[in-house]
């Protein structure tokens, strides 16, 4: 079996800035880390090569620095890793991101699975999986809590608003999936060895079957015009409860205001 | 596809469940109705589901669609995705709209970012905010971005349709206006548009009463509730306000609940009514999932958790003196308060009896 794992280089979110000129994110100086959520697609992929042996291939596009999100998962047990990296790719929204990974899907050649995390903790989508099934023209189930591999086919549970579904989904297929999945494992020492000295190819948009017309920030559908600051419309009336008394005071106001709001009979 | 005015119509994707019209479409309804009429246009809402009884159709023209597009099929009754979005994208190359607005649900999430590929169409997650720029006519798309730190607004200049998802809770129902007229259409699909290489085969409903994401109210624990055993306090506070029960990722990883419950960046987003976050500190990540809340409370011991910078109303003291006494006191209100819905007041009876 073979599994791609698209994974993504995000900055830490609780300290990021734009461009105020580009709408773009500004990423230098920031620290980066792997999409907290992709970690899950790795442990999801290392589990399903456990039960039905196989490779993972884990691919990301970034900066030169996103190697370092590739090596992590190799740390962790990924067998090979590709870099797609190119200016061309520059200020992608998610039709132009998934063009690329599914560009890159083609050239990898035969898979049975592409595992993608739920989202981004920075574009905070959730479309690019989606995307890439319809580059790809596979069936894609989102939300994937478990995989179980069956003979063509895997059934898999869907964590949707009111329950689980459990679907059969024909491979090959594209799945994001959900924490429930299962925490992911941590780096090995052998791991770590062996992602230090991974040769792990660079491929740019030369190096794929690309129309030039759809890459990067001139290809996106979407522009991004405006960037502002939530406004702080919520001025908190704070009401102390230290003892007995003032809970109580407190609490009637609490009553009252979720009342005035009919929140509450 | 370039922007002509060969597109032309606002519509919004309709959602079903058990033959009945959820209230994310109403949502959609009212955000759609506006967006039609700042574009002269009408507004149309596509539904792809199983046969839809005749009033469910009515209901949605009365709440505000110009036309109903009901594609119908026994196979239709449950998302997939194939099918679904074959039948989207076959009504989207006949028909043409300028903007398609659809839940972020856990279907529109999936369908949305499929179809655009498919139609070349520009898309946008999780609107809390949408408006036609008056200067080029173009759908003005807001949404939180980064962990809710900054609010992005995204345009689609030169592509049509503008698809965008918009998140459940994050604006008013449409109300049904009695003698509303509009055209329902219902379509059969090809076969050809109902083959799905993804079969469902069961459904395992959620034993908890509510669900987190369509809960109209939601009452969240974090560290502060010290252990699992004080859960049910909690429990009591959601139960009295039908909400659902919302979790910091700390409660989680100490499987005090489960994590259908987180809420969070790495968790579920929330946009309720109300919310009352119960010894949760507010972190970056946890605000990221519940700060478009209408109103939110919080009950914390300390003064500066940052939780209290994004609510509306804060009592600063132990949640386990403040809970008892705030459940007794909702309680006493509504008795206080005429129920109609619990028990009607019967004839002869004053509405508002003390009983
Ligand atoms: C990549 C990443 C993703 C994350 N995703 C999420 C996410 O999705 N959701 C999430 O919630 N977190 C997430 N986190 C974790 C987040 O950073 C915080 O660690 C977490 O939210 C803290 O949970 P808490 O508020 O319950 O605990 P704490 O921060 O420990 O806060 C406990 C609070 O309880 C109060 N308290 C104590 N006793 C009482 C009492 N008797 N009565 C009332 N109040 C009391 C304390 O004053 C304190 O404010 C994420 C972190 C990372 C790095
Ligand atoms: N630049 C990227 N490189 C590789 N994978 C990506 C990239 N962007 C998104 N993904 C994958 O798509 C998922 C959803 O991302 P998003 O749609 O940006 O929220 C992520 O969890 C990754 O698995």
């Amino acid at each position: 079996m073979r599994i791609i794992v698209p994974i993504k280089q995000v900055p830490e979110t609780s300290k990021v800035s734009m461009d105020p000129v580009t709408g773009t994110m500004i990423r230098e100086g920031l620290e980066a880390i792997v999409n907290p959520l992709d970690l899950y697609a790795i442990e999801a992929a290392l589990a399903l090569r456990a039960k039905c042996g196989g490779e993972v291939v884990v691919v990301s596009m970034g900066p030169p620095k996103a190697m370092i999100a590739l090596r992590e998962a190799v740390s962790m047990g990924a067998d090979a890793a590709v870099l797609l990296s190119d200016k061309a790719f520059a200020g992608s929204d998610t039709w132009a991101t998934s063009y690329v990974l599914a560009a890159a899907a083609r050239k990898l050649g035969a898979c049975d699975i592409i595992i993608c995390g739920e989202r981004a903790t920075d574009g905070d989508t959730g479309q690019v999986g989606p995307a890439i099934a319809a580059w790809l023209d596979l069936p894609v189930v989102t939300y994937v809590s478990s995989i179980d591999p069956a003979d063509g086919f895997m059934r898999v549970r869907r964590l949707v608003e009111n329950g689980h579904e459990v679907l059969e989904a024909d491979t090959p297929a594209v799945l994001t999936v959900v924490k429930e999945i299962g925490d992911p494992r941590l780096p090995t020492l052998a791991g770590k060895l062996r992602a230090k000295s991974l040769e792990i190819p660079v491929w740019a948009a030369a190096d794929l079957d690309v129309d030039p017309a759809r890459l990067g920030l001139a290809g996106s559908p979407t522009r991004v015009v405006k960037i502002f600051k939530p406004k702080v419309s919520r001025q908190c009336e704070k009401l102390a409860a230290g003892d007995e008394a003032l809970t109580a005071v407190a609490v009637e106001r609490l009553v009252h205001v979720l009342r005035h709001r009919e929140l509450i009979p | 596809m370039t922007a002509s005015v060969t597109h032309k119509g606002v519509w919004i994707l309709a959602e079903q469940a058990d033959g009945l019209v959820l209230r994310v479409s109403h949502e959609l309804l009212t955000r759609g109705r506006a967006l039609a009429d700042a574009r002269g246009t009408e507004l149309t809402a596509v539904l792809i589901g199983p046969h839809m009884a005749e009033d469910q159709l009515q209901d949605i023209i009365a709440r505000g669609a110009d036309a109903v597009l009901a594609v119908e099929a026994t196979e239709l009754e449950h998302f997939l995705i194939e099918p679904y979005a074959a039948c989207l994208l076959d009504l989207i190359a006949r028909r043409r709209p300028e903007i398609i607005l659809a839940g972020a649900t856990t279907t529109g999430r999936t369908l949305m970012p499929f179809v655009a590929v498919k139609a070349n169409a520009g898309l946008t997650a999780d609107c809390t905010q949408l408006e036609i720029d008056p200067a080029t006519g173009n759908l003005l798309q807001t949404r939180p971005a980064i962990g809710g730190n900054i609010l992005a607004t995204i345009q689609t200049p030169n592509h049509r349709p503008q698809m965008a998802t918009v998140r459940p809770h994050s604006g008013p129902a449409a109300v049904a206006v009695a003698g509303r007229v509009g055209t329902i259409d219902r379509i059969a699909p090809p076969a050809a548009s109902l083959a799905s290489r993804v079969r469902r085969v069961d459904f395992i409903p959620q034993t908890d009463r509510c669900a987190l994401t369509d809960a109209q109210a939601v009452v969240a624990v974090g560290r502060g509730i010290k252990k699992a055993a004080n859960i049910p306090l909690a429990q009591s506070l959601a139960d009295i306000l039908g909400a659902a029960l919302g979790a910091s990722r700390d409660v989680v990883d100490r499987g005090w609940l489960s994590y259908s419950h987180q809420v969070g960046l790495s968790g579920k987003t929330v946009s309720p009514r109300l919310y009352i976050a119960l010894g949760i500190s507010g972190s970056i990540q946890h605000l990221a999932g519940m700060q478009t809340a209408q109103t939110i409370v919080a009950i914390n011991t300390d003064p500066d958790a940052q939780i209290f910078q994004v609510a509306d109303i804060g009592i600063v003291g132990s949640l386990f003196t403040v809970l008892p006494a705030l459940i007794e006191a909702i309680r006493q209100s509504a008795r206080l308060q005429p129920a109609p819905t619990v028990s009607p007041p019967q004839e002869g009876l004053p509405a508002a009896g003390g009983l």
